[in-house]
């Protein structure tokens, strides 16, 4: 049986020698801190990424012109002016879509080219399409539009107190909130502006599509969900899906802009060439990008808060008011989420969270990493300081009064829970909180990071040093993993295995950078017990798997890698019967371990017995599927179990601000993360540093500022200012919970990774929050909307001063000025 | 013609466009899309290359310099007589660079389309410096923008690379480097056209004078990380370019016993030594000045000539008294700087005259200059506000006081009622707190995206506080960034992958 592949390495060994190597163990297998599938290509710039991909002789390149009123009539749009510029091949605009000119996500609103009206500065109104980008961009500025301007809702304040809405407002319920908050002993309410955020993936978005002979369209796309961009294009071609394949091999970064928003190029460039019978690309400028993209959702959310004297929430009330843009785009789940987060770790008793998706006349935003779980899941951090100061607490002291009971039925101090603590371990939305590792985990960090010697420590800078002031804040985060739309759970993959042992991988999710690919591969290489380099990824592609979700809600390895496993699985079953039965042996005695195949006391090379499978006809190719179990909501009476399972994770940051400018810099964080059993520890830990400064830039230095014609000012990196190098923590202690699995029956018992420790970052904001209170003697909380630009810093730091000073002319205020 | 080398490769371009970007070059002209673009505005350091340079060393002798550039803010006519160095290059034989199987090893790419250009900066990094410090690196790499990592395994990267002590083949083809830079001289003046758009590089102040005389219209290009936004975002094309970084006499600093002259067309890290060593704070604020590939090939006659309120450099140079050079033929005018700017984006410079050289008093032995800027982030931003002090006191009299802003006033500006103020005073707090007052009747600064004007104003009046503080009580922690402040948190661990292979154990035993 080794007489037919001479190239197979291991088949001249002797069967010792198989046996050692078999005992060994597989090295690059689940839980190996294996290299990203792409990283020596990416280094060496051999990556392809779309708008790297050969062109065409022919090629077309689109621009679109955007809208420069917030809203408006189209009373003239002449797009003969652009046909003067040679090289232009077309101009189209919404009448030249053969199809269907809506490309909203889940509910229309959403026109490739705006209809008759604009709705946002920035929308697309026209496309030219010319042999160079240079040529369509000046060709696409000669068209005329002229616009009857209408009135434009700009502000998610505005918009609130309009009740214009993009779909009603929903509440979550438990209890009776309002006498909860007139029997509390204590209360404090107030409002926060949360700031949106732009995705700023080094990549803009991107499409390259040609033309079928069967009127349909191949399109290289840069986006997280080929399925719906399948599903747009045929339908603004107007013809069916399976006319339409998406490739699409890699992303340069998504965290979510690319779920919904790489529809929108992908569909110019299809219609174009569609009509034009051309190979097409259409790539964003920066600018252009940022100005037509939606980005996270920027909130206004308002609080009313009963709390004891320990500090202990007793009843709550929040207003998420999230500001959607011009059209719903995925905003009803992402305001639900918000809602879904608005307790982070906390039991919040009698609670009543209302969400409203506040429409404006502003680009419709949209998925950003953790979607709308952020800004609802940093109100009771800022609420819980509040509370705090109020109380002269340790606002951790505070944070473990209210943390739901602990899965070992510990209370958040470790003390075994007492009857006070009923009830406390189901959310407001009904969901039972059974695995909740933060008490422990607050517990690891606390010790670890030295919080309280550094409290202390903190507190004695503060007094000596006039001008800069230290802040320490530990924060937790409980995020809850599976999509909110039920239907979304499930996964498709395909394996084929090829006759000289080499294995070709294919699956539903996306590479954006996150390690997917490198995952999945893992878990196959696990599967078969083969080397990881045996097995080749290739693009997703909807001609391969179909009807994907998108790459999204964290759940990539979750779904396509139970899968994959599932396909791996099917085939190793064959595999295991075919061995038993040509063998003659039971099923138990086959075995595979790395890179051979043990059969009771024989052995041979995996790519041997594959050979020999082959000849006795198995089939060596097989699909899988996944849907996640257990979970469903009951929307119209908001209850249910939306989530699979909760990922947890805790951070502490140390920050020192400048009071004479506000600024600051984040001194160190120590983070402690929960990824179940991980299965590549490396890739986690990338996730987790990365989501943390992605998640610090949020309410820090990333302003997204708009003038009053409704213009985002902040349109490129010169103005928008994502962490720079020096932005991370001088000292980053990240560590992984360690030696704990998932309690549910996820891949491999692990956990999603891609937006908790986002959420992470919230304690660079408590942080800061926490040294400028220090002026007050932490008397008092100061009052700070997110991001907290140094400008804000500055002026809660000025607030504070004059609030002390009218408080308490007898404290003895550290000295701002030098004596 | 322009002849330079891509990588090996003899390229001679004659009828090019001159507005073409070394990116575009790169990805459209020869196909080769390694290198990025991000931005295409030289924020994101996407399309970083490496630009090798035919210098002279301590001895005299030949040596290759290689500097960390935009592509997508350098013209083509840059090149001329320098090689080429992109992301494709690295490799050798197949195998990865060490600067690449570092970026590997460290898990520091994710999605990748950063990380040419990071890989690029860390090798223009091991080629100038052999053993980088922590700072050395994060100065390096501020001008790469990095969304997916959170920057540490990039930054363990740039550490566990230095430890490979191997020549790479741009070491071992260094001689035969040098020669093919030298035989890429040529007799003619280099030009570029596209029949429609020319460029030309001077290479002796008379030939720029002359050129800039006959085409008064003509843009002067040094480093062009301004100018080139004019094409590359404000999509304008450039008639007549004036390339000057061909001209040695206009790169040269020189350092006298009474002043410093900084040719204008001298990159911002050439100045950077001879400023700091007389102005630590010059220093200092040059280290937060854009990114460092932009202070590769921007220069101060560039920041200076494009009359920005926000730029860096003019409000440090007027408040060290700093003069101008101006030439028009052969004719030269020397102007305080103070007085080259009129309003918004107007100057005294003439058509057809240019910036030939900025002069810098020598410090006098007391360091009292020091340079406040704020920005929303610490490194590669632009100033909402930038202030620059420096008294003179003399036995605790104030005999003479400058200070100069950016971004408080259409142009950069002294702060003539806080100076007046200032003058002659005692040195204690209750003048700094007049000259707060004062100062807040100077300017009348506006609002944007980078601060409101209320926010501007109080900086710049607490600034005044800071340097009493600064100069009077050094002991006292006064900046995030300082090294007081810093240090202590810096961790002595070296590398983490050691770390992670253990929590790949940990990680992996949970599974059986």
């Amino acid at each position: 049986m080794s007489s037919h592949n001479g190239d197979s390495h291991h088949s001249t060994l002797t069967q010792e020698q198989m046996m050692a190597l078999a005992k060994q163990g597989l090295q690059t297998g689940v839980g190996r801190s294996v290299k990203h599938e792409s990283a020596a290509k990416q280094v060496s710039g051999d990556a392809v990424y779309v708008d790297d991909r050969l062109e065409f002789p022919n090629q077309l390149h689109v621009y679109a012109r955007l809208s420069d009123c917030a809203h408006g009539r189209i009373t003239k749009l002449d797009v003969n002016p652009c046909y003067d510029f040679p090289g232009v091949a077309i101009a189209i605009t919404a009448e030249d879509v053969p199809g269907q000119l809506d490309i909203g996500a889940i509910m229309p609103g959403d026109p490739l080219l705006a209809d008759g009206k604009v709705e946002f500065y920035g929308q697309p109104i026209l496309a030219v399409a010319a042999s160079d980008h240079d040529t369509a961009r000046k060709a696409a500025m000669a068209a005329i539009i002229e616009y009857d301007e209408l009135d434009a809702v700009l502000s998610v304040e505005e918009a609130l107190e309009k009740e214009h809405y993009i779909s009603e407002p929903h509440s979550h319920v438990r209890g009776d909130s309002k006498t909860a908050l007139a029997n509390a002993k204590n209360s404090v309410s107030g409002s926060v502006h949360i700031g949106g955020q732009e995705h700023f993936y080094l990549e803009t978005q991107v499409s390259s599509v040609i033309p079928t002979e069967d009127g349909g369209m191949i399109v290289y796309t840069s986006t997280q969900n080929p399925t719906e961009v399948q599903k747009l294009v045929a339908e603004v071609l107007g013809v069916s899906f399976n006319k339409v394949q998406i490739d699409m091999r890699r992303m340069g970064g998504g965290f979510g802009g690319k779920e919904t928003q790489a529809a929108g190029p992908a569909c110019m460039a299809a219609v174009v060439a569609s009509l034009t019978g051309r190979p097409t690309k259409m790539r964003l400028p920066r600018m252009e990008d940022m100005m037509m993209t939606g980005k996270r959702h920027p909130f206004f959310n308002q609080f009313h808060v009963g709390y004891d004297d320990n500090g202990r929430i007793t009843g709550c009330e929040m207003k998420l008011a999230g500001n959607c843009g011009y059209s719903p785009d995925l905003s009803n789940s992402i305001i639900d989420r918000a809602m879904f987060h608005s307790d982070n770790g906390y039991y919040l008793g009698d609670a009543t969270i209302t969400g409203y998706r506040c429409k404006t006349n502003t680009a419709s935003n949209t998925a950003y990493r953790g979607f709308g779980g952020p800004q609802g899941l940093i109100m009771p951090e800022i609420i819980l300081d509040d509370i705090a100061r109020s109380l002269g607490k340790d606002p951790l002291e505070v944070r473990k009064h209210n943390l739901y009971n602990g899965m070992n039925g510990l209370n958040g101090f470790g003390q075994p829970l007492t009857s006070d603590d009923d009830g406390r371990d189901t959310t407001h939305y009904y969901q039972p909180v059974e695995d909740n590792q933060l008490p422990e985990m607050i517990a690891q960090l606390e010790a670890s990071s030295d919080y309280q010697a550094r409290r202390e420590a903190i507190r004695a800078y503060n007094a000596s040093s006039p001008i800069l002031k230290k802040g320490l804040s530990m924060t937790p985060v409980k995020f809850g993993i599976s999509f909110t739309a039920t239907f979304l759970n499930q996964a498709g993959a395909l394996i084929h295995i090829y006759t000289d042992g080499s294995i070709h991988l294919n699956h539903g999710g996306t590479e954006m950078g996150q390690g997917l690919n490198t995952k999945v591969a893992q878990i196959v290489a696990e599967e078969f017990q083969v080397d990881f380099d045996n097995i080749q990824v290739s693009a997703t592609d909807t001609d391969k798997v179909p009807n994907t979700s998108p790459t999204a809600a964290s759940s990539g390895a979750d779904l396509n890698g139970k899968a994959a496993q599932n396909a791996a699985q099917t085939i190793k079953q064959r595999l295991v019967e075919f061995a038993a039965s040509h063998f003659n042996v039971s099923n138990e005695d086959v075995r595979f371990a790395n890179n051979h195949v043990l059969i009771r006391d024989e052995i041979m090379a995996f790519a041997d017995f594959i050979q020999l499978a082959y000849f006795n006809q198995i089939s060596l190719s097989s699909t899988g599927f996944y849907r996640t179990p257990k979970i469903y909501y009951d929307r119209d009476n908001a209850r249910g179990r939306p989530f699979y399972y909760f990922a947890y994770g805790v951070s502490c940051s140390e920050v020192v601000v400048d009071t004479l400018t506000g600024e600051y810099k984040i001194l160190r964080a120590d983070v402690l993360h929960d990824v179940g059993a991980s299965l590549n520890p490396a890739i986690d830990i990338g996730q987790i540093e990365g989501a943390f400064v992605q998640g610090a830039g949020w309410l820090t230095s990333e302003e997204l500022v708009w003038n009053d014609k409704g213009r985002l000012m902040t349109a490129g990196p010169a103005s928008y200012k994502i962490p720079a190098i020096a932005d991370m923590p001088v000292d980053f202690r990240v560590n992984l919970v360690e030696n704990r699995k998932n309690k549910e029956d996820t891949v491999f018992h692990s956990k999603a990774v891609g937006e908790p420790p986002f959420m992470l970052g919230i304690s660079v904001f408590c942080a800061i929050r926490d040294a400028v209170s220090s002026l007050s003697n932490y008397k008092i909380s100061p009052q700070i909307d997110a991001p907290a630009t140094p400008e804000r810093v500055l002026w809660a730091v000025e607030a504070i001063k004059k609030d002390s000073n009218q408080q308490a002319a007898t404290q003895p205020e550290t000295a701002l000025e030098p004596a | 013609m322009i002849k330079f080398l891509l990588n090996q490769e003899l390229r001679v371009e004659q009828s090019i466009d001159p507005n073409m970007t070394v990116l575009n070059y790169l990805r459209t002209h020869v196909s080769k899309t390694g290198t990025k673009e991000g931005c295409a505005s030289g924020d994101c350091g996407a399309c970083t290359v490496v630009l090798g340079e035919l210098v002279k060393d301590e001895r005299g002798g030949d040596k290759i310099c290689y500097t960390s550039i935009n592509s997508c803010l350098t013209f083509i006519s840059a090149l001329h007589g320098k090689q080429l160095i992109s992301v494709e290059d690295l490799k050798d034989q197949g195998q990865l660079h060490p600067t690449q199987q570092a970026m590997v090893d460290c898990h520091g790419s994710q999605c990748g389309f950063c990380t040419p250009g990071f890989v690029m900066s860390m090798f223009a990094l091991g080629k100038n410096i052999a053993d980088p410090n922590k700072g050395e690196i994060e100065e390096a790499l501020s001008g790469n923008l990095c969304r997916c990592t959170g920057y540490r395994p990039i930054v363990d990267a740039a550490e566990q690379m230095y430890r490979s002590t191997e020549q790479d083949q741009f070491d071992r083809n260094q001689q035969q480097t040098i020669e093919r830079l030298k035989g890429l001289q040529i007799d003619e003046q280099p030009q570029l056209s596209d029949g429609s758009k020319s460029a030309i590089n001077p290479r002796t102040i008379e030939e720029l004078a002359e050129q800039l005389s006959a085409n008064p219209t003509a843009r002067l290009v040094a480093g062009g990380t301004d100018l080139a936004l004019e094409v590359t975002q404000f999509h304008r094309q450039l008639e007549t370019l004036i390339y000057v970084g061909d001209i040695a006499a206009m790169k040269a600093v020189d350092v006298f016993d009474d002043r410093i002259e900084l040719g204008a067309a001298a990159p911002l890290t050439d100045c950077y030594n001879a400023l700091a060593n007389d102005y630590p704070d010059f220093g200092a604020l040059l280290h937060r000045f854009a990114s460092l590939q932009i202070r590769n090939q921007g220069t101060l006659g560039g920041n200076i000539g494009n009359a920005s309120p926000i730029g860096d450099s003019p409000p440090a140079l007027i408040a060290l008294n700093a003069e101008v050079v101006l030439r028009h033929g052969s004719a030269n005018r020397t102007l305080k700087l103070e007085d080259y700017f009129i309003d918004y984006k107007v100057t005294a410079q003439q058509p057809g005259e240019f910036i030939e050289k900025v002069i810098v008093p020598r410090a006098n032995g007391t360091d009292r200059f020091r340079s406040y800027k704020i920005s929303k982030r610490i490194d590669d931003d632009i100033s909402a506000v930038l202030g620059c002090f420096n008294l003179t006191v003399t036995d605790g009299t104030i005999t003479d006081a400058r200070v100069a802003f950016g971004g408080m006033a259409a142009i950069p500006k002294r702060a003539a009622q806080c100076e007046a103020v200032l003058n002659g005073a005692q040195w204690n707090l209750a003048t700094i707190d007049r000259a707060k007052q004062a100062l807040a009747n100077d300017f009348d600064p506006i609002s944007d995206f980078r601060a409101s004007k209320e926010y501007r104003m109080l900086t710049a009046v607490n600034m005044l506080t800071r340097y009493f503080v600064e100069i009077d009580q050094p002991a006292v922690d006064s900046r995030v960034v300082s090294s007081s402040v810093v240090e202590q948190y810096v961790p002595n661990k070296v590398v983490t992958n050691q770390n992670i292979q253990q929590q790949a154990q940990t990680g992996g035993a949970a599974h059986v």
